[in-house]
């Protein structure tokens, strides 16, 4: 589970990836959605780390 | 605009900053504990901060008055460059998960306060203990300074001269810091990251209406960088490993400053700090939008002197000015809650790792808190002096080799906590060989924080505390392999 943390690193330090202005969302070149995007993602993947966690009974 | 007297606007403004000072004295008897005279008390809020307590006040000592001024700036002057806050400050998430609940736990079973009392606990190494106390109050020092600067641009946009605010607002703070501690910026907190969400939904949500909604303000950024002929709404090519090194290198320094290590410290559980790590990121989503002024002020064709006049520019252009005030008020207040935590920081580092360790062994847990009352003071002070004394770029440049610095203790710090191969020494040496370096490359390439790498004909330009920590964790490796693993078992208990 604690993989999942790593995939934030994969997505953002990757900059050939995301560093484009289409496809644009509400006005926001996808360079600019694609990072906030990331917020939300992280902080799902995260979650999912701590409920895994939570469930093992652990301190 | 500076110079004249914008009346309700600071009207507004005084009306916050009161409430706040009331709120900062009376804060010393919230949530008392029994033994309210001792360090842990004073300067750790008796660690007994919950998930909403720690979420306000790590959110609002992380995320700085100075962020508020400098990253809109950067943007504003450099366009996509400036944007590498928003991965920075996602990445430290999971880095934070990962390690401060392990340092939470040593911390709270063995009674340690800072971050050099947990090297010292793990390693029983007085020298290793002092390196990391040293880093962290000279990196500190610098950071205090900075907000004063982002209380000194929006007093400005007040219409206020002089310096006799700024040291007016300061003197109350290093006042209500000393008598009522970590409790005072926790309560604080919650006043100030209310009024910064309220101003900044108000401002991504309004001023874009304004100006033609989100397309034109790119739009209008993104013309203005062609004309200009640098920067733009993508990175050019060259800038992909200084946006990448830069954001990873910030996280992972990010919580070795002592602001951030106390916010861990006073929290009630591990758990608590997990749970933070879910919902900090909240305060990312901010910091994405607050970046987004910087292009704002081109669609609003603002002319400013500096680019740390953006934001509030931005604000007495396009609000109305009762509302300019509340904003002016809410990065003010903004810059006491961190300069409070970081001179608490600072003063409790001073407190156990030098003047307990050399001065007063003996020394009693309330007499610590005295001590540490006393250089929280003289720390504001000294950071005073300085904003007033020294040109701001002095500040600027020490807080970017700071963030060099600290990251230097990352290993000293984190390793311990997950393996137990390394030895006092062999860190230490990794600690003097990264600062080193990385404070000769920042000076010999006049105090910039990338680093241009030659290898093998190809340039790489890397964050210059990425490179020293690499070469920083390369020393102890080999150290270590050399030392021998003897060393590594001082503190057992430690698990």
């Amino acid at each position: 589970m604690q993989i999942l943390l790593l995939i934030p690193f994969l997505g953002l330090l990757w900059l050939p990836f995301y560093n484009q202005a289409q496809p644009e969302l509400f006005g926001f070149p996808f360079f600019y959605w694609y990072q906030l995007l990331w917020v939300p993602v992280t902080s799902l993947l995260i979650w999912l780390v701590y409920r895994r966690h939570a469930e093992h009974g652990e301190e | 605009m500076p110079g004249e007297i914008n009346w309700p606007a600071l009207l507004v403004f005084v009306f916050f900053f009161v409430l706040v000072t009331v709120m900062g004295f009376a804060a010393s008897r919230w949530q008392r504990g029994e033994n309210h005279a001792q360090l842990d008390e004073w300067g750790l809020g008796g660690r007994r901060f919950g998930t909403w307590i720690t979420w306000f006040l790590v959110g609002g000592d992380f995320y700085t008055a100075y962020t508020v001024i400098a990253v809109p700036a950067l943007v504003y002057a450099v366009g996509a460059y400036g944007f590498f806050a928003l991965p920075y400050t996602i990445l430290v998430y999971p880095i934070v998960f990962a390690v401060m609940p392990r340092l939470w736990k040593v911390a709270h079973a063995q009674g340690h306060v800072t971050a050099a009392d947990v090297v010292y606990g793990r390693y029983g190494s007085r020298a290793l203990e002092l390196a990391v106390a040293v880093t962290g109050v000279v990196a500190t020092m610098p950071y205090i300074a900075l907000q004063l600067v982002g209380m000194e641009v929006v007093i400005k946009a007040l219409g206020l001269t002089g310096e006799l605010p700024l040291g007016a607002a300061f003197v109350i703070l290093a006042l209500y810091t000393y008598s009522a501690g970590l409790r005072a910026p926790a309560l604080i907190a919650f006043v100030k990251d209310l009024m910064i969400y309220i101003v900044i939904l108000v401002a991504v949500v309004l001023v874009p209406m304004k100006l033609g909604g989100y397309g034109a303000v790119f739009d209008a950024a993104g013309k203005a960088y062609a004309a200009k002929g640098s920067g733009g709404l993508t990175l050019a090519p060259a800038q992909f490993l200084p946006y990448a090194t830069l954001a990873l290198g910030s996280a992972l320094a990010a919580f070795m400053y002592p602001h951030t290590l106390t916010g861990i410290f006073a929290a009630r559980s591990a758990n608590t700090i997990r749970k933070n790590a879910v919902f900090l990121p909240a305060y990312t989503l901010l910091l994405g939008l607050i970046a987004l002024l910087g292009y704002m002020a081109y669609a609003a064709n603002l002319k400013v002197q500096t680019n740390n006049d953006v934001v509030p520019a931005l604000f007495n252009a396009l609000f109305p000015s009762w509302f300019a005030g509340f904003a002016f008020a809410a990065i003010a207040i903004g810059a006491l809650v961190p300069a409070a935590v970081m001179s608490i920081g600072a003063a409790n580092l001073f407190t156990r790792n030098f003047w307990k360790a050399y001065v007063d062994p003996s020394v009693s847990p309330e007499g610590e808190a005295k001590v540490a009352k006393l250089v929280s003071l003289v720390v504001k002070v000294g950071a005073l002096v300085f904003i007033l004394f020294v040109p701001t770029q002095y500040a600027l440049d020490l807080q970017l080799l700071g963030g060099v610095w600290i990251l230097q203790t990352f290993p000293a710090l984190v390793f311990g906590l997950f393996f137990r191969w390394f030895g006092g020494p062999a860190l230490l040496l990794g600690w003097a060989v990264g600062l080193a370096c990385g404070t000769g490359l920042a000076f010999a390439d006049g105090i910039k924080p990338v680093h241009a790498l030659v290898l093998g004909g190809q340039t790489y330009t890397v964050y210059t505390g990425l490179l020293a920590l690499i070469v920083n964790i390369a020393v102890a490796v080999v150290a270590q392999a050399l030392l021998g693993s003897k060393s590594g078992t001082a503190a057992r208990s430690n698990a």
